[in-house]
């Protein structure tokens, strides 16, 4: 099948489209520079098209999604829509159910998503979760920081067996990238503990955070992954974190970067606006955003996304459990809580994000903050870090936060506690975002910050993953406090979205259903190492997992269908 | 116990196959086939190891269907699933009942299925965990996989079930007996505690018993819980134990470094119901503030777990979902299998892998004999005696291969080790099929 969108005012900020009249073609799948008399026109005269939009960081499917929907019945029935001749009923606000994710975020004109944390132990129910989710290719993210067999390797400084650890992870857990949450610190939670800073070792292990960040990230780019490192840094959420934040980004500056992989960052923290806090308990806390924003200013090492908070009632879920029980002490709301032997820890709580509290006027205030003091936009994503700061659906919304500061100055004197004001610089930032910045935290960035040569723009031989709003760009004024409801109705809803050369959105309503695509990295020229490695840990994997190897891997059958990276490491 | 001799006539060994009994899901079994038969199992339990050998006994072989005379007659595949597909096509209320003993795979044509024609889908959780996952609403859920009581746990409590007996290798394979990373020396690294009424076989080899007294357990938790939080005992004996002992068990259980609580059914289905749990779940919370506490419900059957997660990713609730409306509906005592036998709603009864006749409660029976029941399983029981259409399935785990969730949510994929009988059909592709007629006479009619 063959489209032309005709005469629509494209943003493709990576290739420096900024607002020009053009037409995107596309062919089987992928755009290309001419198409046949045959093509179909769509005429998308004067609005808005950008590349389909790429979520870094978002928990869409997996075991703690799927204790969220269980313990959270009142937060399904909060999204209850009927099925109809195409869409089968949607269910969930904050933690939706599968297809209504992939309706809701192909209706945004997203196209692919980041799953952020998988452990590998239960990648199969993550897998499950990808094929019940429709219209976007999901890239997950195996999680490695409290890995038992990632700390001896560290503690005995074998980066060598590190790399083939990881690479045969990745093909067993079928992942496309390493994640590390609270290194250390979700092991010390196996004894209702936790780490802080990057310097503090986990009980009986002998081995830091930094110290496992810094081996994690060598070995990613000795491997030539094509993301880098993926961290949630130590000590999320606590007043004074920010130093901590820094250190973890600073510990890896000299790590060289892959020759061979298109990104230019080795590390990538997320959501940080959790991670940026200063003060010494709730009572002083303030901002620590600036000297974060500093240091990623001066560091071309760095990339972010920021987890904007969005005043909502969400679901908070990270592998970061002892944090979790600390949210817990403060709300006493119902508190969810699973580890996973030999890697990793979860939790989960309700959150109730009120602009009335000081605290998460606070939080808020921090997010834009760091949108607006990051100078490059190809270093800070919009995330929400779905749900933890706010469901996905919120995108839009933030979207008309940045692009009007007037908005903005509305919601400090009218609608947010003073906090925000007193105890942030938000007050004083009006730089505002424009459609091409949009375009490149919400799509452009992201894509290449993951390493996906094909998506997050609209060059010859992308992905034919467009999406068109309803909007005129050059007739409209974003700045202006009272279209910002406008921009969120707009961007909520995609007059078009096109996934690989097929229109899956029209009018904001999904006309079609097409599998997701399973994302995974498989790399090769490490088979010896792998082998040996694989030999040598299989004593301690028999005795202490309580599943066989055998039935521990993701079979090919749980990926259907699949993208597979593959990456020759010997390269 | 007789010494039986070791089974040396096999043709080979089938190795790692996954036992498709309890909610353990041990995935070590060595399976030995002579002749397409399982004609012995290694490492498995009693329990398992005669499901899996012995299932020829009583086995649902060809798809049967009533005679005027009341009668089950043999007919062919096309003949019931046609009259299955009619019933099921000309239904106002049907209920889709059972699927913890099937595959995810299965279970995925059978949701189809009930978002196509509208129906209540309900697995064995109604009338088992069902108050648990209440609980689970109301208050949280702290919970592990099982390795992390196997490498840290130095005290393990079960109540309300008895592993000795119903999962057998509970104790052995995950919780008490193995060497785990931080518990090298096994049983003797921890303590083993088991409250219970009765002087249950796990109760025989605990280190410390807690007989407290039948209905006792919310009083017994909720005294726990005050010693806790500093608050005197006022009454000498409660729930029939000492006071004594509550505060010195109390403060064994702050002093421990990582302790697991097991319950069953026992403890969910005594008088104050989803409250047991409720409050069993407050105090893992509040043993947090001291030491790590974790906590886990003893799931029966093997995927009796799977169909709650299944339920709960693709329409957000766990069991008893009603799609009546064109929307999932979830209301425990609206659209619960039991409540909506006792109100006479249903007017056609779907069961896959699960045994209503043997486990509901009188009235509700009664309905299912007033009402068409279909039944798709692999061995006879109480509830053929009520099905109208008997289609055969397969084994899954045994025979066919399938996903399933373990009883701590950890995901297994079941290999099939032999074929299954020519006349039978698998789960997944019988459901399917009834879709598929299903969807072929609703478009007929349109």
């Amino acid at each position: 099948m063959e489209y032309i969108l005709k005469n629509g005012i494209v943003y493709d900020p990576t290739h420096n489209v900024t607002g020009d009249r053009k037409d995107v073609m596309i062919k089987d799948g992928k755009i290309v520079d001419n198409v046949s008399s045959d093509a179909k026109v769509l005429d998308v005269t004067d609005k808005l098209v950008m590349a389909a939009g790429v979520d870094v960081h978002a928990h869409i499917a997996g075991p703690k999604l799927c204790v969220g929907r269980l313990y959270r019945p009142e937060d399904s029935r909060a999204g209850v829509v009927p099925k109809t001749d195409i869409t089968r009923a949607e269910t969930g606000f904050s933690i939706p159910s599968c297809s209504a994710t992939g309706y809701r975020y192909s209706r945004m004109g997203y196209g692919t998503v980041t799953e952020a944390a998988v452990p590998p132990l239960e990648a199969k129910h993550t897998h499950e979760e990808i094929m019940a989710i429709p219209n976007i290719d999901v890239s997950p993210l195996a999680l490695f920081g409290n890995n038992w067999f990632v700390l001896q390797f560290v503690k005995k400084n074998d980066l060598e067996g590190l790399a083939a650890f990881v690479s045969a992870w990745l093909k067993l857990s079928k992942c496309y990238g390493m994640k590390v949450v609270n290194p250390c610190g979700s092991e010390a939670w196996g004894w209702g503990m936790n780490v802080h800073g990057i310097d503090d070792p986990a009980p009986h292990w002998d081995v830091t955070g930094g110290e496992v960040v810094r081996a994690l990230t060598q070995v990613n780019e000795m491997l030539g992954l094509p993301h880098s490192m993926h961290v949630h840094p130590n000590d999320l959420g606590h007043p004074g974190n920010y130093p901590t934040t820094i250190g973890t980004l600073d510990a890896v500056k000299d790590v060289k970067k892959n020759p061979n992989v298109i990104r230019d960052q080795t590390i990538h923290c997320t959501h940080l606006q959790f991670h940026c806090y200063g003060g010494t308990s709730w009572r002083d806390a303030k901002s620590g955003a600036a000297p974060v924003a500093d240091y990623i200013n001066k560091n071309k090492h760095v990339t972010c996304d920021v987890g904007q908070v969005t005043f909502d009632e969400t679901t908070t879920m990270t592998a970061d459990a002892p944090m979790e029980y600390d949210l817990y002490k403060l709300s006493g709301l119902k508190w969810a809580n699973k580890d996973i032997e030999l890697e990793t820890a979860s939790g989960l709580i309700p959150i109730i994000y009120s602009p009335k509290a000081p605290v998460n006027a606070l939080q808020w205030a921090i997010g834009l903050e760091l949108f607006l003091l990051i100078n490059d936009p190809w270093q800070v994503v919009l995330t929400t870090d779905s749900p933890n700061a706010g469901p996905f659906i919120r995108y839009p919304r933030i979207m008309s936060w940045l692009m009007s500061s007037d908005r903005r100055t509305e919601m400090l004197e009218n609608e947010v506690h003073k906090w925000a004001t007193k105890r942030t610089d938000l007050a004083s930032l009006d730089r505002v975002y424009d459609w091409s910045d949009i375009a490149t935290v919400t799509r452009s960035a992201p894509a290449k910050i993951l390493g996906l040569e094909q998506r997050g723009h609209l060059g010859v031989g992308a992905n034919a993953d467009v999406a068109v709003y309803d909007i005129e760009p050059e007739n409209f004024d974003a700045t202006k406090a009272s279209n910002a409801s406008v921009i969120e109705d707009v961007m909520g809803r995609a007059a078009y979205t096109i996934k690989d050369g097929e229109i899956v959105v029209k009018d904001g309503k999904i006309v079609k259903v097409v599998p997701s695509r399973h994302m995974w990295t498989n790399v090769t020229g490490f088979e010896e190492q792998e082998k040996k490695v694989l030999e040598d840990i299989m004593p301690m994997f028999n005795r202490y997992y309580t599943v066989k190897f055998e039935n521990y891997k993701v079979f090919d059958h749980y990926i259907d269908p699949a993208i597979e990276f593959k990456i020759d490491a010997g390269k | 116990m007789a010494y039986e001799e070791p089974i040396t006539d096999y043709d080979h060994i089938v190795e790692n196959c996954t036992c498709a009994f309890c909610g353990s899901n041990c995935d070590d079994l060595d399976f030995l086939v002579k002749g397409n038969h399982v004609v012995g199992v290694r490492h498995a339990c009693r329990l398992g190891a005669s499901k899996i050998m012995e299932d020829e006994d009583q086995r649902l072989k060809v798809p049967m269907m009533r005679d005027e005379n009341g009668e089950l007659q043999e007919v062919d595949w096309d003949t019931a699933l046609d009259a299955a597909a009619e019933l099921i096509a000309n239904s106002v209320r049907p209920l889709f009942y059972g699927w913890s003993e099937t595959s995810i795979e299965c279970m995925k044509k059978g949701l189809k299925l009930t978002e196509y024609v509208g129906a209540v889908i309900d697995n064995q959780a109604t009338i088992c965990h069902g108050p648990t996952v209440q609980a689970v609403q109301n208050v949280g859920y702290p919970l592990m996989t099982l390795g992390e009581v196997k490498n840290r746990a130095d005290m393990v409590v079960y109540t309300g079930s008895n592993p000795m007996n119903a999962h057998p290798r509970h104790l052995a394979r995950y919780s008490v007996f193995p060497r785990g990373w931080f518990r090298q020396r096994g049983r003797f690294d921890r303590t083993l505690v088991t409250w219970d009424p009765k002087f249950s076989d796990t109760a025989k080899m605990s280190d410390i018993w807690v007989p407290f007294e039948e209905n006792g357990d919310y009083g017994f938790c909720n005294a726990i819980r005050a010693v806790l939080k500093g608050k005197e005992l006022k009454e000498d004996v409660i729930s029939g134990i000492p006071k004594q002992d509550i505060i010195d068990l109390t403060e064994s259980m702050k002093n421990v470094e990582f302790g697991a609580l097991f319950f069953g059914l026992g403890l969910t289905h005594t008088l104050s119901k989803q409250r047991n749990i409720d409050i069993a779940i407050q105090l893992v919370q509040d043993l947090n503030a001291y030491t790590k506490w974790v906590l886990l419900p003893m799931r029966g059957h093997f995927n009796v777990n799977g169909f709650n997660i299944y339920m709960a990713y693709e329409m957000g609730f766990p069991y008893g979902v009603d799609f009546c409306r064109g929307y999932p509906r979830y209301m425990i005592g609206e659209t619960t299998t039991v409540d909506l036998l006792n109100r006479k709603e249903p007017d056609v009864f779907l069961v896959i892998a699960a045994d209503p006749g043997a486990h509901f409660p009188g009235g509700a029976n009664m309905h299912l004999a007033n009402i068409p029941v279909i039944q798709i399983d692999i061995h006879w029981g109480p509830s053929t005696e009520l099905a109208d259409i008997v289609l055969p399935g397969t084994f899954i785990g045994v025979e066919t291969a399938g996903t399933s969730y373990r009883m701590d949510s950890v995901p297994i994929h079941m290999k099939s080790a032999i074929d299954p009988p020519e006349t039978c059909r698998e789960d997944e592709w019988i459901v399917n099929e009834l879709y598929e007629r299903v969807k072929k006479i609703k478009e007929e009619a349109k």
